[in-house]
């Protein structure tokens, strides 16, 4: 703030405290006595008339501390233009105060945990408990409260995954987050319809669903080409890719002949944001730990 | 001085009723049009892009700012669920700010990248499918109309003439880079750069 403006400031706030307080003296001296009395103003409306008594005195004496707090105030905390305060108050100060207090309180309950093996301390109680917090404010939004996810947002209790589901992986994910692109017709951008219908054939045969059998022949060839890049020769999936596994019954965007032809048609795009900014390493840890654990519970 | 004197002088008294409601305006708004802190943005900050510019209004018809504010204030539980505490000059090319002032729904001043476009997606379309236990009203129609690419222009010629730093050749350029889109997609992308120049933490 430059020097005009902190004068400014200083000036108007400390002439409005002293008006304030010369206001209040000088209308109580203007009164000819400081006790109550039966003096009138001389107004009188139909025979009504108005007492003319100075202010009582726990009044004035109330409105004298006012100023005199507020003067008080102005000296401990910034009001002043570019003065400080005495007590050198400022509220980035106060945040930071309380982040690293509640850092000393919570950090140690978190750090506790920070060197047990992930799949040891998905069987501990607390440890759980703590990670069931955490994944409620920052996953549960997409994952759901029970992790079972929804279209398009993987189902955690299962043992189906995506980019892996060993301890390292799930730190790895949460850490960096995962980008996730199948293109519209996978490798092969001219896939006729025909193809399409094939590829879909051929996908659902996996399970003994296709519609037809000969159209289902012809999809391995197309699949081989479009599609087993990232699902593999065998349909079995990556995880280093995140490409989903196609002969089990996990399906992130619905199982249904119809469901898997708008997959293959237009491709699925979807993104986990990293969340490295937003939780510590402890977190982090103790978070992995719960969601492995939700898939091993019985170990 | 006697009261007598001001109150049979109207003249007087206007001017001394003024002078004193005048104080606070003088001393808490008046600088802050001269202040470095609040007039000039933070590093990094540029203007919207026509389709979040879209994206904004859509935002503001729609009434979000009813229910979700995008003002992270300074204290730990704040910061520990939404990110940095806003800072002025974030907000230096709003007109008018849309911190709004009452959180039915979560704050959304740093709501950009938290949540991938898809989500946002099926979110708006109906916040039950992903958030069974949201309250928050579905927004279908989002994906059935199309923007007004035309009235992009007088929008952004607006935000010129209020010191928004956007060329004559962006402005003239806007209406092609919209057009044809859906309400939805400027919907996704206002929202996904929402705090996005700040975003430091632990």
């Amino acid at each position: 703030m430059s020097t005009f403006w902190s004068l400014w400031i200083s000036v108007i706030v400390l002439a409005t405290v002293i008006g304030c307080w010369w206001l209040l003296w000088a209308t109580r001296r203007s009164q000819p006595t400081d006790k109550e009395t039966d003096r009138t103003t001389g107004h009188s409306f139909d025979g009504i008339e108005e007492y003319d008594n100075p202010l009582p005195k726990w009044w004035f004496h109330l409105f004298s501390a006012t100023c005199v707090f507020s003067l008080i105030y102005l000296a401990l905390y910034p009001g002043l233009g570019n003065f400080e305060g005495l007590l050198g108050w400022t509220q980035e100060k106060q945040w930071q105060e309380e982040v690293q207090q509640a850092e000393a309180r919570y950090g140690e309950l978190y750090a506790k945990y920070g060197d047990i093996p992930i799949p040891e301390l998905a069987k501990n109680e607390d440890a759980r408990k703590m990670g069931q917090r955490l994944f409620s404010n920052n996953c549960a939004v997409c994952h759901g409260s029970a992790a079972r996810g929804a279209v398009g947002f993987p189902n955690l209790t299962d043992d189906a995954w995506i980019w892996g589901g060993s301890p390292e992986r799930i730190v790895e994910t949460i850490h960096q987050g995962r980008v996730n692109q199948m293109p519209a017709k996978g490798l092969m951008p001219n896939m006729s319809n025909n193809q399409v219908e094939a590829v879909v054939n051929y996908v659902l045969s996996f399970s003994g669903r296709e519609k037809d059998k000969a159209l289902a022949e012809q999809g391995q060839q197309v699949f081989m080409q479009a599609c087993a890049g990232c699902h593999g020769q065998d349909a079995k999936g990556n995880t280093m890719v995140g490409a989903p596994n196609l002969t089990d019954d996990d399906w992130l965007y619905g199982s249904t002949y119809d469901w898997i032809k708008e997959t293959v048609t237009y491709g699925r795009q979807n993104r986990m944001p990293a969340q490295e900014n937003r939780l510590s390493e402890d977190q982090i840890h103790i978070l992995a730990a719960y969601v492995y654990g939700l898939s091993h519970r019985n170990q | 001085m006697k009261h007598e004197v001001v109150e049979k002088n109207i003249g007087l008294m206007a001017l001394l009723i003024v002078l004193v409601i005048s104080g606070g305006f003088l001393v808490e708004i008046v600088p802050l049009f001269f202040l470095k802190e609040v007039n000039e943005p933070v590093a990094g900050l540029e203007p919207l892009t026509p389709l979040e510019m879209e994206g904004r209004d859509i935002y503001i018809r729609e009434g979000c700012h009813v229910c979700h504010t995008q003002m992270i204030r300074p204290f730990r539980a704040e910061t520990e669920r939404y990110g940095h505490y806003s800072v002025a000059g974030e907000f230096v090319y709003e007109h008018p700010f849309l911190w709004g002032s009452k959180r039915t729904g979560p704050d959304l001043a740093r709501v950009g990248g938290r949540y991938s476009d898809a989500w946002h997606r099926v979110h708006l379309n109906n916040p039950r499918d992903v958030v069974p236990e949201s309250n928050m009203p579905a927004f279908p129609w989002l994906f059935e109309t199309k923007l007004d690419a035309d009235g992009i222009t007088a929008k952004l010629k607006a935000f010129q003439t209020f010191g928004v730093p956007y060329t004559d050749e962006e402005i003239a350029a806007a209406p092609d880079q919209i057009r044809g889109k859906y309400e939805i997609e400027a919907l996704v992308a206002y929202l996904q750069q929402l705090g996005t120049v700040i975003s430091t933490r632990r």
